[in-house]
């Protein structure tokens, strides 16, 4: 596919989602939804703004802590499953229940353990995230090629210099998958987070504007939002995919 | 395979029995988790003495069977559309890769003003919720339709629909229920989530209504329910994609 078709394919992409908007305003009313521009320019507005800021660092501070918890833990619990058979039999299922339940049930629990503040939002966010990245990690080391690891056990590799020299990269593409996945999902336990108990962060900004009703601050904030999280999320795409191609 | 299932729930057990034991000792206190043992007993006392659970349980998996129906359906539509049109496709791509990367929940306080408080937005919500995971697979188990099946239909000389019916779908089959899978899980958090925020009813909402009145035994025999319910229907419909996975990678 040429440059040249990709980008009409994003301008296809913008022009149908810009009508779409143009058309849901039109069924909505302004009571609803904001139109585009204004909206466009209330982003402005905040990216220029003073109070903003704080907000966004502090999102920034919590979102970080729960990466750093959910990304570490979660590889640690990967590797540990994901090389060791009988517990990979054992603890995969069960990993994957936990990720499937509607974790937002388990948000008073958090409260009631770490109280409101900045670290119920990093063990939410980091809850949403820790189970993705160990179950991709757990997948991608049960697949590497058994010739791989034989090769390993006849170099007589110890554990540490075969999963640094063998595993790690063989099974490197999957996990930088979860890693992504993982990523996105603790932004979103964080953001879920603040937006029930904190008294800042861009989710306590959400819902104060939510409970005043000022549409245009809730889509601008939604729109900055998913924009940050589109971004993040397609630069994470363009690193994987260049794995995924090695 | 036994013995797999037999750590797996001694793992289980052990788990909740130190659980028990830490809020019985005291390490954890009555305020913040009351012990497992008093959950399942409050569990009892709520479904059998609570006037609204049966109502409630009802209107919560009724908007749930809502929501699974539309997103599975509508998404396995799109899904055959999406995946007739490569333009389409590319210029949609964007959007289902990043899809479930942007907190969606931001959206309630629009369906709210959509569709008014009430089930039509806790169903829609849980359907947005789970459409794309099933387009996805959809688009990705027409991919994986082995080329020689098609050529066998053409041979035979199927038309369109037959070539669709009694070839395509088979063979797509296996990852169209990876897709259903994640569509119903994606529903489930959806709904909930949903109560739990915006409804005036249901599971979720007692959930949050036991929080906000400090209600501890209620609101955890509530989330023991929910946590096994949402348990147990993943593992059916795992298991239930095995099996069909088995059969066809055997045959």
């Amino acid at each position: 596919m040429t440059a040249r078709a990709r980008v009409l394919d994003y301008a296809l992409l913008v022009v149908g989602l810009w009508l779409a908007w143009v058309f849901m305003f039109r069924w909505a009313g302004p009571e609803a939804l904001s139109p585009p521009g204004a909206t466009l320019q209330r982003v402005g507005e905040y990216l220029t703004s003073a109070q903003f800021w704080p907000h966004a660092a502090a999102t920034g501070i919590a979102f970080a802590y729960a990466c750093v918890i959910a990304l570490v833990g979660g590889l640690l619990l990967g590797l540990a499953l994901g090389t060791n058979r009988l517990a990979g039999q054992v603890g995969e299922p069960i990993l994957s229940s936990l990720y499937s339940i509607p974790k937002i049930t388990l948000y008073p629990v958090i409260l009631l353990v770490f109280g409101l503040g900045v670290s119920a939002k990093v063990a939410f966010g980091a809850l949403h995230g820790i189970f993705p990245v160990a179950l991709f990690a757990i997948g991608a080391l049960r697949n590497t090629s058994p010739v791989l690891i034989k090769t390993a056990r006849v170099l007589r590799l110890a554990p540490v210099e075969t999963a640094r020299t063998v595993l790690l990269p063989a099974a490197l593409p999957e996990i930088v998958t979860g890693l992504r996945i993982g990523f996105s999902a603790t932004l979103l336990g964080t953001l879920i987070g603040e937006l029930f108990a904190s008294d800042q962060g861009l989710g306590f900004m959400l819902i104060r504007a939510m409970e005043a009703h000022k549409v245009l601050d809730i889509v601008a904030l939604t729109l900055l939002l998913f924009a940050f999280a589109a971004i993040a999320n397609g630069l994470l795409l363009v690193v994987e995919r260049r794995v995924h191609r090695r | 395979m036994v013995r797999v299932r037999i750590l797996q729930l001694s793992f289980v057990c052990a788990a909740i029995a130190a659980l028990e034991l830490l809020c019985r000792v005291g390490i954890i206190d009555r305020f913040t988790m009351i012990p497992p043992s008093e959950m399942a007993g409050a569990l009892t006392r709520v479904i059998a003495t609570a006037p609204w659970f049966w109502p409630d349980v009802t209107y919560t998996l009724g908007n749930l069977a809502a929501a699974i129906g539309l997103s599975v359906l509508g998404g396995f539509l799109i899904g055959v559309v999406v995946h007739a049109i490569p333009r389409l496709r590319r210029v949609l791509d964007p959007i289902l890769t990043s899809y479930y990367a942007v907190p969606t929940f931001v959206l309630y306080p629009l369906l709210i003003v959509f569709f008014g408080i009430g089930p039509t937005s806790l169903i829609v919500l849980g359907a947005l919720f789970g459409i794309v995971a099933m387009i996805v697979a959809t688009v990705t188990a027409i991919d994986r339709v082995p080329r020689v099946l098609l050529k066998v239909a053409r041979v035979s000389r199927l038309g369109a629909v037959r070539t669709a019916l009694l070839m395509k779908l088979p063979a797509a089959s296996p990852h169209l229920m990876t897709g259903l899978r994640l569509a119903v899980a994606y529903s489930v958090i959806g709904i909930i989530a949903g109560e739990f925020i915006l409804s005036t009813e249901g599971i979720g909402r007692r959930v949050a209504l036991a929080y906000n009145n400090f209600d501890n035994q209620t609101m955890y025999a509530l989330l023991v329910l929910i946590l096994a319910f949402a348990i147990a229907l993943n593992a059916a419909l795992g298991a239930f994609e095995q099996a069909l996975h088995r059969r066809w990678y055997r045959s």
